[in-house]
């Protein structure tokens, strides 16, 4: 069995008077892409900001390579390893492209072979290197978004949503950027677009009512039709 | 091309698109040169426009010292910083322990030693508001982040206190701060007198401008000021601790303050405890005018300001009450963000 490198375990998490996750459950095993799949408002974006320690959990425990990190703060989780790349992208558009993943490495200069890489995957950023992060278009901003998290070895990705918005060639991009990332990152996906990480994701969670319904093996989900329509319902049509 | 196993392929379509174009806002640097040429044939003289001219741009350049560091502050920390005159104050009468012990350096006639004892109060001041701003910033700001009406309260407060302050320690009279010697008189281009302090002002000004554009855009410290202004939760994202960060732009914009204080003091030549107070309104105009957060857009909108400001008390007195809020109902109407908007998340 694979070792578990992030656990959470009876997340509650409260904004304001809201009480979005309700006891998530989650294991994220060390190697490979874990997709959690969810509708709108399931909290699968609240799991990945309580992960961040943007929203800390009220209750619950979150793990993450044995340590404890419920009540850590944003900068240390992102200091021990974990990157983030937000459903907004949260890129700062003032800045360029270079100057935005120059930030990101927190070693102090950019290894230029992992850049390579990188444009390997991404050889717009190449093109737009001294381009306003601002300028660019949707699909490539979240290049720079995706590139930023990757600009040094991470040991977990938290990715919200790549594909939101955009075109289909450019979510066939990504997906060939995915497959290739997962053999040496540790991602967690979230996601809504079924199609997009039925043939990506090797383990899978989905989310309910701010709690994880199921978690399994995506071959298993991706096998199963009234697997996937009792715990996906219409947002799988929507989406397909 | 390979689509599946070769990662340059990865993002194949966007690579081919033309490059996007690197929108360079322009429009409102022309305001300034636009506004004093427009000046000229309504002063009518061109030695009284020089004059009028340069005495805008010096003064601008003294409210963009003071304001450069509010609009940071704003920018970043989201925080509406009422109380900023009161660094302002505080540097001005900061910078009589200096000056005025000190009146034989100020009244020689070397500018060395002028330089000296300027620079030594210029010191002091920013040394102490800057201090003044780290108080401020953990006493003050930091229960009532994220809370604009508490922030308004309790910073104009603040205000009141450093005032009563100043009161208690300097007393209530006025304080005559005469320039130093060297400091003093005109220089003559044709018809036209500019004063020296002008020129000098125009001078420290612009310097700080230039340090501020060359810390901010070529520095890390710069690039995660300006990355924190726009998304601060992604700098935190990013491993940085912007608390931190808050600190130290607070502490900074105070002591840009302080040192306005002891330009604008060296300027009336005189010091009441309301120096900052009376600031305080024009400095808002401004970082208004230029767009909450912008650097760029606060030096801009302080050169208009003064310049409107000359031009008018030149040429309808009664109107120069009323025309910078004129200037920035006329801005606004124009670019409801201000000048140069600052994006945000």
């Amino acid at each position: 069995m694979s070792e578990i490198l992030l656990k959470l375990e009876g997340v509650h998490t409260h904004i304001g008077q809201y009480h979005i996750l309700q006891g998530v459950d989650l294991e994220v095993p060390k190697g490979g892409l874990t997709v959690l799949l969810g509708r709108n408002g399931a909290g699968k974006t609240t799991t990945l900001r309580t992960i961040m320690g943007m929203w800390h959990a009220s209750r619950g425990k979150v793990s993450f390579a044995g340590d404890d990190i419920t009540a850590a703060a944003t900068p240390d989780i992102s200091c021990a390893g974990i990157a983030y790349v937000p459903e907004s992208m949260g890129i700062f558009s003032d800045l360029t492209v270079r100057e935005n993943l120059y930030l990101a490495a927190r070693a102090g200069e950019m290894d230029t072979a992992r850049l390579e890489w990188i444009f390997g995957f991404f050889p717009a950023l190449k093109k737009f290197w001294n381009f306003p992060a601002g300028n660019l278009s949707g699909g490539q901003k979240q290049m720079v978004a995706i590139a930023r998290a990757i600009v040094e070895p991470r040991r977990l990705l938290l990715i919200d949503e790549p594909t939101k918005g955009l075109a289909p060639a450019i979510i066939q991009g990504m997906i060939t950027a995915f497959r290739e990332l997962k053999e040496t990152e540790t991602i967690l996906l979230v996601e809504q677009n079924f199609n997009f990480v039925c043939s990506l994701g090797d383990t899978v969670a989905v989310m309910d009512g701010g709690r994880i319904v199921h978690a399994g093996m995506m071959a298993d989900l991706a096998a199963d039709q009234e697997l996937q329509q009792k715990l996906l319902g219409l947002s799988l049509h929507v989406h397909q | 091309m390979n689509t599946t196993t070769s990662p340059a392929a990865a993002a194949g379509a966007p690579v081919d698109a033309a490059l996007p174009k690197v929108r360079v806002d322009y429009l409102p640097l022309l305001l300034v040169p636009v506004m004093a040429l427009v000046m000229l044939p309504l002063v009518g003289s061109f030695p009284t426009w020089v004059t009028l001219t340069f005495a805008g741009l010096a003064m601008g350049m003294m409210i963009f010292i003071m304001a450069s560091g509010l609009t940071l502050i704003f920018g970043l920390m989201d925080v509406l910083n009422f109380g900023h005159g009161a660094f302002v104050s505080v540097g001005a009468f900061t910078a009589t322990f200096v000056l005025l012990p000190m009146k034989g350096w100020m009244e020689a006639d070397s500018a060395l030693m002028n330089l000296a004892v300027v620079g030594l109060a210029i010191l002091l001041a920013m040394l102490v508001t800057g201090l003044l701003g780290w108080a401020f910033e953990r006493i003050i700001i930091r229960p009532v982040y994220g809370l604009h009406l508490k922030q308004i309260l309790i910073t104009m407060g603040g205000m009141i206190v450093a005032e009563q302050l100043i009161h208690v320690i300097w007393g209530a009279e006025q304080i005559p701060l005469p320039l130093p010697e060297t400091f003093r008189g005109a220089f003559i281009l044709g018809d036209a007198a500019v004063e020296k302090y002008r020129l000098i002002a125009v001078a420290v000004g612009l310097t700080v401008f230039l340090t501020m554009f060359l810390v901010l855009n070529r520095t890390k410290v710069g690039l995660l000021i300006r990355a924190g202004v726009e998304n601060g939760e992604m700098v935190e994202a990013l491993g940085y601790r912007i608390r931190r960060l808050f600190v130290g732009v607070f502490m900074a914009g105070s002591a840009l303050a302080g040192l306005g204080g002891v330009m604008w003091g060296l300027y009336k030549e005189t010091l009441t405890a309301a120096i900052g107070g009376e600031t305080t309104v024009l400095v808002f105009i401004v970082i208004i005018i230029g767009g909450l957060g912008s650097v760029g857009g606060c030096f801009i909108g302080a050169l208009l300001v003064a310049l409107t400001a000359n031009y008018a008390g030149f040429l309808a007195p009664k109107v120069a009450l009323v025309s910078d809020i004129l200037l920035m109902v006329a801005v606004l109407l124009w670019r409801p963000r201000g000048l140069y908007p600052v994006a945000k998340r």
